[in-house]
């Protein structure tokens, strides 16, 4: 009866096995494919901002540790900022795709996600949270993100790539551009 | 010469008369000689003006000239300009490519994890009866982890830990191999898992970083009732859905729960930690998972082994573990309750009165970020029914967590804990626990 038992139950695992190994309904998407995406593939030329000593500093109050790099490079069109971040959470870095639009979080999408824990934080259900968040004081930002249990450091990445993505839009020309059209 | 002189007084004399009206009232020059005077003091007018007008002219050409050199320096500077951001660029560039250049067979370095938890505590409890009493420190764990991705879809996790500081032959300590698996993608929503994992039940049972949870000892419930930490060989597979919905099945070695001894049907005292472990019967092991909404998690579990002492015919057959909590976290408040219990059948545990083990805890809390820094307030409440008579009991914590950074808390509670049975009061006992924890 127990060996009865385990051959049936061996037999359905590797069923299931061979069922959802076939199944492929992804999430993730490439950097390339999201900038097509949000650009509507009017994808404007790549730009580059300098890390210069002022972000550099500005940005570690914001992540907690150095930014790396000399440049980092950005899409834009209009008012509309595109980045692609990598931050570590527990263990490896997760890649995030944001698009900041008039100083506020437009879009934010987890591309890659590569932790063993906390994969909660790459789907819409958490990220949804940041849509709209701007800056407030001490470049943090203006609402309060629920997070998941065991997934902390995950979801603490996050919220750093968000601050760090709002901050950089405001070195870029978007700024600019918004003054210029409000003469 | 000197007729174009007279030309020219005539006419300057002729032009100041028109010209000023109350000249024209004046009387004209009378004599020649006042006439030479006139065109005298006319010429040296002229010669004055005439050096004025050269030099002005000369210093118009040294600004034509000094514009002419500085237009000369604009364009210079502007192509220095333009060199020095080439240059700039290009050691960008250059920088840029040798921080993407891995020298080669350091791949290893670049998948390969390393983290770790610890704790230490300090107990002051005051029992009933005084040689119980319990004031002691203790490193209670220290925790290392290596992690390697082999590939995009297949890893390795490892989990060894020290435990009480000190093992070996008559120490009170034990260094124990926790987790050490396989994990595979499936496709982006599963994973199958295979070697020695935690066996997903519980709240403290997978997650018990000491900066995840209040309170410097973890709670009875878990570590009596299911029993916390537990871990197990074998494989599982799971699946993880955009809706929050996650579920996990494992197939994997089981309790040998001793039916006789001191520790006869303690749940606890059945874990085999994978060390030469009996694996008559095997344990299987489901759970669903709700974590869609932000802050809430809700999960339920279920264990079955057909037999929990791994023994035939000595009376523990059966055993069927059921476990359920809820975690909620918004804003300010925090709310964790849970409850697990185990079913067995069998002649001799239902003789011993150790068939229906359970236990349950609720613990609100409040954690607040007045600057850089967490702090929180928690109470709890547990309610143990478990077979051995010490292991019937209620307990009531107040306490605190500070965090300094998020990986690093320093806790603080005060506990009672009242035993059911009136033979176990002199185990009853109060006082104060501290601890330090970290993880990286």
């Amino acid at each position: 009866m127990k060996y009865f038992v385990s051959k049936q139950l061996s037999s359905g695992l590797f069923l299931l096995l061979l069922a959802l190994s076939v199944y492929a309904d992804s999430i993730y998407q490439q950097p390339e494919e999201f900038i097509a995406e949000i650009f509507a593939d009017n994808i404007p030329e790549k730009q580059v901002l300098w890390v210069t000593t002022e972000v550099r500093d500005e940005a570690r109050t914001v992540l907690g540790h150095e930014l790396t790099g000399l440049r980092i490079r950005y899409w834009q069109a209009g008012s509309r900022t595109a980045w692609i971040l990598d931050e570590i959470g527990k263990d490896k870095p997760i890649t995030t795709g944001i698009v900041i639009n008039d100083a506020t979080i437009e879009i934010i999408k987890v591309l890659v996600f590569r932790e063993s824990r906390g994969w909660e934080v790459k789907h819409p259900f958490f990220t949804d949270q940041f849509i709209g968040a701007r800056t407030a004081s001490d470049n943090r930002l203006d609402r309060n993100i629920d997070g998941i249990t065991g997934a902390t450091l995950s979801v603490q990445a996050l919220q750093r790539q968000a601050k760090l993505a709002l901050l950089l839009s405001r070195y870029t020309n978007s700024t600019n551009s918004n003054e210029a059209e409000s003469l | 010469m000197k007729q174009l002189i007279i030309n020219l007084a005539a006419s300057v004399l002729l032009t100041t008369a028109l010209s000023t009206p109350v000249a024209a009232a004046q009387e004209p020059p009378g004599t020649v000689a006042e006439l030479w005077a006139i065109v005298q003091q006319q010429q040296a007018r002229i010669e004055q003006l005439e050096q004025q007008y050269q030099a002005a002219a000369a210093s118009i050409a040294a600004t034509d000239a000094k514009a002419a050199s500085n237009q000369q320096r604009v364009t210079e500077n502007a192509q220095r300009v333009a060199d020095n951001t080439e240059r700039v660029i290009a050691a960008g560039d250059y920088a840029e490519s040798l921080a993407n250049t891995r020298p080669t067979g350091s791949d290893w370095t670049e998948h390969t994890q390393i983290g770790g938890y610890g704790e230490m505590h300090y107990n002051n409890l005051s029992a009933n009866d005084s040689d119980r009493d319990k004031k002691e420190v203790d490193f209670h764990r220290f925790v290392t982890y290596f992690n390697h991705q082999f590939n995009d879809r297949l890893r390795l996790f490892s989990e060894l830990e020290l435990e009480h500081s000190l093992a070996g032959e008559g120490k009170k300590g034990e260094i124990e191999l926790e987790q050490a698996y396989i994990q595979y993608d499936l496709n982006d929503q599963h994973i199958l898992n295979g070697g020695l994992f935690l066996i997903p039940v519980g709240i403290t049972n997978e997650i018990h970083e000491p900066n995840t949870f209040y309170g410097v000892e973890r709670n009875s419930v878990e570590s009596i009732i299911i029993p916390t930490t537990w871990w197990e060989a074998g494989a599982s597979v799971g699946g993880r859905y955009a809706s929050g919905l996650s579920w996990d099945f494992a197939t994997t070695s089981g309790l040998a729960i001793p039916t006789t001894g001191d520790n006869a049907f303690r749940v606890r005292s059945g874990r085999q930690k994978v060390s030469n472990a009996s694996a008559n019967d095997l344990a299987y092991t489901g759970r669903f998972k709700y974590t869609g909404l932000p802050g809430l998690e809700l999960a339920a579990s279920y264990q079955f082994q057909a037999d929990a002492s791994q023994i035939s015919g000595d009376g523990l057959d059966e055993g069927q573990l059921f476990s359920t909590h809820a975690i909620f976290q918004k804003g300010w408040f925090g709310l964790r309750a849970l409850y697990s219990g185990w079913k067995f059948n069998g002649y001799a545990v239902d003789a011993a009165g150790a068939n229906r083990q359970k236990g349950w805890y609720i613990e609100p809390a409040l954690k607040f970020k007045p600057g850089n820094y967490n702090i929180g307030f928690y109470t709890r409440y547990e309610n143990v029914d478990a077979y051995r008579d010490q292991d019937q009991f209620d307990e009531w914590q107040l306490g605190m967590n500070y965090w300094p950074v998020n990986n690093v808390v320093l806790k603080f509670n005060y506990r009672e804990r009242t035993h059911d049975l009136a033979s176990e009061e002199g185990r009853d006992f109060d006082g104060f626990d501290l601890g330090m924890g970290y993880s990286f």
